[in-house]
């Protein structure tokens, strides 16, 4: 299946060369997970505070837990705020 | 003490200053700054008073931490009655001038009445007087500020200033101090120009040295500052990205309120986000953003130095914009570019400058345009009425042109000045405003972040993203994380925000150290700083004795209950995309919760019994 993983702020570091400014594309087997997806790019999972599939934040269980799905969007960020 | 206890009033009709001593039983229920200016407005001014008339009062004022060795002790606030919303107005700053007027020894400066001739006024210390001002009436906020350094010869000399759009009449203008830094909500500016008022300059140099005690004060302080530089919000996230890191955290939950809030995410997002701002331009290889700034005693450092690129279309042939100046932040990057569809950096960076240089509130400003944009798709504006601006939505050109416009009163830069409310009903159609009473949103769609629908709707000074930040917890899961599109408990988490926040702004302290510091943090440090019980009850118990006051404030000014809601748009339409497709904000289901916990009636009216819990 085909993952589009998407790197903010200080971890855009782990993008690969040549990816476009925060994403990059991988094909993972069946049943991987988000810390699946995070490991293939090198991404600290202590790094990863918050971390969104299609947009809807996932607990850390979830992580390890629940299996993507072809065309996922995974979207993550180191600890941020603003106001 | 920490508190000097020393107030200044200025009777502007007469021309005088006078000493008077704070009143501390109302400082020990109300501690300083929001709370206690609150107080004071409550008490002298006539809630149903004209706000641009000579009975409204504007009160600056510091709490018992600005000024001391606390990180982020540095802030002041500007309280009065809003000519925007007609309610309460507290807008809230750093910089440097908070510090610097309790370094000459006030805790507050109260004006009254209004000045036959524009003056300013002069603090060296204990001395303060009223001086002419024709000669910086008319100036921009920078300009006047630029003079009165050559006036008084003081390069240390620190300036509140209001520019051209107070003057013009714009209602959302700010009061801009140390040039970048504003109280830039509610039409704070606005009220100042009334008075005739051009600007407040200050310098002090009596220190604050009257802690309680000194080294439980220092232990304190310094315990809190070690908690924000271990943490990973204040200590690295916030001085690299600063507040705009949010731009593509909340497009990707679907929560960006976009073109006037039609929609929930933005396609250029990841254009003008403060990753972006890092980027280097492809003209000459410097990024937007040139370096991080820190307020007065901040250890944190979020705000933004920036610069435009010399050949942007803006600032071409105006080498006076050129060098580096106060960048985005969120709020700010958000109205003037997602509100709008705006989706260019150096554009809303331009016109960011703008609204420094002329003391404009980008939020409002930003979403005023956006207002604008979709009245004139639907027909009700014409190039008729705005000589011949084209208000598509995301022209950069257009915002650019509004902004010049608004920014010195001119042409249909007079109607953006009405702010949303009033432009939306004087072109015959209320129901595009995106506000609550009278106010403009910020960059939180409520359909995607359910809390914050009802952190809006009873803010005590309309929408307003900083009199409860649920977006910490519902987002950012800080302290905790909350479902975003859940409902369940988010009565309760609203009234904590916001009575925390209430105590936080009533101390001298940055609400941003709350993605750090708890009260727990916090308490301790007021408590050795201050006399009296400063537990973290006692916080708590004065920052919902503070909301309860800004509530009654605003009740006898003729605020309903009913007033307590969200335009039809955020109820009735569902989000078309993202994770909160499908939804609406259902404050019906929060809001009956939330008048129970805060001890009101289910019609929102105050009870008998928490006017005497909080000596109302």
């Amino acid at each position: 299946m085909r993952i589009r993983l998407e790197l903010y702020a200080s971890l855009m570091g782990y993008l690969p060369a040549g990816s476009d400014r925060h994403a990059s594309t991988c094909d993972l087997p069946d049943g991987s997970t988000a810390h699946v997806l995070l490991d293939r790019y090198g991404v600290p999972r202590d790094k990863a505070h918050l971390v969104l599939r299609n947009g809807v934040f996932l607990h850390q269980e979830q992580r390890d837990a629940q299996p993507l799905a072809d065309g996922d969007v995974i979207a993550v960020w180191p600890p941020v705020a603003g106001g | 003490m920490a508190w000097t206890r020393k107030i200044l009033r200025v009777d502007l009709n007469n021309g005088t200053c006078t000493a008077e001593a704070l009143n501390m039983a109302w400082a020990k229920d109300y501690l300083g700054q929001r709370g206690l200016a609150t107080k004071y407005l409550s008490e002298e001014v006539d809630p149903k008073c004209d706000a641009l008339g000579p009975d409204n009062k504007l009160i600056m004022t510091t709490g018992p931490l600005t000024g001391t060795m606390a990180s982020t002790g540095g802030r002041y606030s500007v309280v009065t009655k809003s000519p925007l919303t007609g309610l309460v107005a507290c807008s809230n700053s750093g910089g440097f001038i908070g510090a610097e007027m309790k370094n000459a020894g006030w805790d507050m400066i109260i004006f009254e009445g209004k000045s036959a001739q524009p003056v300013y006024l002069y603090v060296e210390n204990d001395t303060a007087e009223l001086r002419p001002a024709d000669d910086l009436w008319g100036k921009s906020v920078w300009e006047a500020d630029e003079l009165l350094h050559k006036k008084h010869q003081d390069p240390l000399l620190r300036v509140a200033c209001i520019g051209r759009a107070a003057e013009q009449g714009c209602l959302y203008s700010a009061v801009v101090n140390d040039l970048h830094r504003a109280a830039g909500r509610s039409g704070v500016g606005t009220v100042m120009a009334s008075k005739n008022l051009k600007a407040v300059a200050i310098r002090g140099t009596k220190g604050v040295g009257n802690i309680r005690d000194p080294q439980g004060f220092m232990a304190a302080v310094n315990a809190g500052k070690q908690v924000l530089a271990d943490n990973a919000v204040t200590g690295q996230g916030l001085p690299t990205y600063g507040t705009q890191v949010l731009m593509n955290v909340i497009n990707g939950i679907g929560a960006m309120p976009t073109r006037n809030m039609r929609e929930v995410q933005f396609d250029g997002a990841s254009k003008i986000s403060g990753e972006a701002m890092h980027e280097p331009r492809k003209s000459d290889g410097k990024p937007n953003l040139t370096t991080n700034a820190g307020c007065f005693g901040c250890t944190i450092a979020c705000g933004r130095i920036s610069t435009v690129d010399r050949g942007h279309f803006s600032v071409e042939n105006k080498p006076e914009y050129w060098g580096n100046s106060g960048g985005l932040e969120y709020e700010a990057a958000w109205a003037l570019g997602s509100d709008t569809g705006v989706d260019d950096l150096d554009a809303i960076t331009y016109v960011n400058f703008l609204c420094n240089e002329d003391g404009m509130d980008p939020i409002s400003f930003g979403a005023t345009v956006a207002a604008a944009m979709e009245l004139f798709q639907e027909g009700a504006i014409t190039t008729e009425h705005t000589g011949g601006i084209d208000l598509s939505f995301d022209r950069a050109d257009t915002l650019v042109k509004l902004a010049e416009l608004t920014a010195k009163g001119e042409g249909f830069g007079k109607d953006i000045g009405l702010g949303s409310k009033r432009l939306c009903e004087k072109y015959g159609r209320p129901e595009l405003s995106m506000t609550v009473k009278s106010q403009e949103f910020p960059a939180y769609d409520p359909r995607g972040i359910q809390g914050m629908g009802l952190a809006y709707a009873t803010s005590n000074r309309g929408a307003c993203h900083l009199r409860g930040y649920t977006v910490a917890s519902e987002v950012l899961g800080i302290p905790v994380k909350t479902d975003p599109l859940a409902t369940e408990g988010k009565a309760e988490l609203v009234k904590a925000f916001q009575d925390a926040t209430a105590a936080v702004d009533s101390s001298g302290l940055c609400v941003f150290t709350t993605f750090a510091w708890s009260m727990e943090n916090i308490a301790p440090q007021v408590d050795a700083a201050c006399d009296g019980d400063w537990s973290v009850d006692k916080m708590l118990e004065v920052g919902e004795r503070i909301w309860n006051l800004e509530r009654d404030f605003n009740m006898r000014a003729g605020m309903t209950a009913d007033q307590d809601t969200l335009p039809k748009r955020l109820l009735k339409d569902a989000a078309t995309v993202g994770p909160a497709k499908g939804r609406v904000n259902d404050l019906d289901k929060m809001l009956p919760e939330y008048y129970a916990l805060r001890g009101w009636t289910a019609d929102g009216q105050i009870t008998p019994e928490t006017r005497t819990r909080f000596r109302l």
